[in-house]
């Protein structure tokens, strides 16, 4: 297990970087999923109503 | 309970805070950062913290923003990379301003100040907009390749090194350092994209056309927050638990805001934005105020000014585009009806 705390301020900064791109990138992708398959029965639902 | 290393009430605070954010940024195209420096400073973070939080902040979204605009294939990515060293120069002279204002105890004061004029000229800027725009609706808006004629005055003077951009046309790298390091200044000062600069200077300085200038200028603010994020990172002063928590909302929110402009006229409300902003403006000053006179129910009333205006301009844009879609549905409906 590598110790975060231990890494150099450089290394900490980069990994904090590479860890919101890959939040960022995860929450698109994730988000992108749940908009085509929720989305279409929400508007449908609207339009009925 | 702890939800990385936050209570799970405040996190799903931001959680909260940043799907409306993620509306206004889908929605406008921009709005998404200039609140939440302010709001984090209501919620007596320092200074260092509130806007690298923010900056880490400004580049999860502009990472999300870029992917889309990438579909549509709409960035010049060789602009925004010649604007790379303007850019992070700027952020780190911006950084060392606020740490500097840190250190004599004035941080919050300035910064605070600072969004106080910033978000009351843009909330004046919006409102003025919508007001013209009812009254003048006839006016060409003119299309998204023309060029203005400042753009092609200022491209007319060669000040070299002079670059070859993506559409073939050429600029000075001395107008695009300067954008960048202007740009740049204002983003590490105040933790925001600076869209709402970078955008227009990109349009007017250096001569792109406006449906690629907002492509470049989204990824402009993703060079400015990857920066931002490293160099405040560097000092411990970015909150990954209030990044992770806005992220998750405006990621979400971003969708529905973008999804939202097919079925609600900007115009209709434009003008509650602009209020809303400058409500902010009030909000920020409250805040400040609050901590002059050692008052700390303004501090709450900020907040819950803040946060309203911005649940109440949310709950306008899913009201309008509720209706537009439920006349959609009744027209269809009379369309496909039975015919005698």
């Amino acid at each position: 297990m590598i110790e975060v705390a231990a890494l150099p301020p450089a290394m900490q900064a980069a990994l904090l970087v590479g860890v919101v791109l890959v939040e960022a990138v995860a929450l698109y992708a994730g988000y992108g999923v749940v908009e085509r398959s929720v989305a279409p029965p929400i508007i449908e639902a609207l339009e009925k109503a | 309970m702890d939800l990385l290393g936050v209570g799970i009430g405040l996190f799903a605070l931001f959680v909260v805070f940043g799907f409306m954010v993620g509306v206004f940024f889908g929605f406008f195209g921009m709005g998404g950062s200039f609140l939440v420096t302010p709001a984090l400073l209501i919620l007596g973070y320092p200074a260092p913290v509130a806007i690298g939080s923010s900056m880490a902040f400004v580049f999860g979204t502009a990472v999300i923003a870029t992917m889309k605009h990438h579909d549509v294939g709409q960035v010049d990515y060789k602009l925004g990379a010649l604007m790379f060293v303007g850019i992070a120069l700027g952020i780190e002279a911006g950084k060392m301003l606020v740490y500097f204002l840190d250190q004599l105890g004035r941080a919050e004061l300035v910064v605070g100040t600072a969004y106080v004029v910033l978000l009351g000229a843009i909330g004046v800027l919006f409102v003025r907009s919508a007001l013209d725009r009812s009254e003048d609706e006839d006016s060409d808006p003119g299309t998204e390749e023309e060029i203005p004629e400042i753009a092609k005055k200022i491209k007319s003077y060669n000040v070299p090194p002079m670059v070859t951009l993506t559409d073939g046309s050429k600029a000075s790298m001395w107008t695009i350092s300067g954008v960048g390091g202007g740009v740049g200044i204002a983003s590490g000062f105040l933790g925001v994209g600076g869209g709402f600069i970078r955008m227009p200077a990109i349009y007017y300085l250096i001569g792109v056309p406006l449906a690629a200038a907002v492509g470049t200028s989204l990824f402009g603010a993703l060079i400015s927050g990857a920066v931002g994020t490293f160099t405040y990172g560097l000092d411990g002063a970015v909150d990954l638990s209030i990044v992770t928590g806005l992220l998750a909302g405006s990621a979400l929110g971003a969708r529905i805001g973008s999804a939202a402009t097919a079925y609600v006229d900007e115009d209709d409300v434009t003008i509650y934005f602009g209020v809303m902003l400058l409500l902010a403006s009030v909000a920020v000053a409250l805040g400040e105020l609050a901590t002059w006179l050692a008052m700390p129910i303004l501090d709450r009333l900020s907040f819950v000014l803040l946060v309203g205006s911005s649940a109440f301009v949310t709950a306008v844009i899913f009201y309008y585009g509720g209706q537009a879609i439920r006349t959609k549905g009744n027209r269809s409906v009379e369309s496909s009806g039975p015919s005698e």
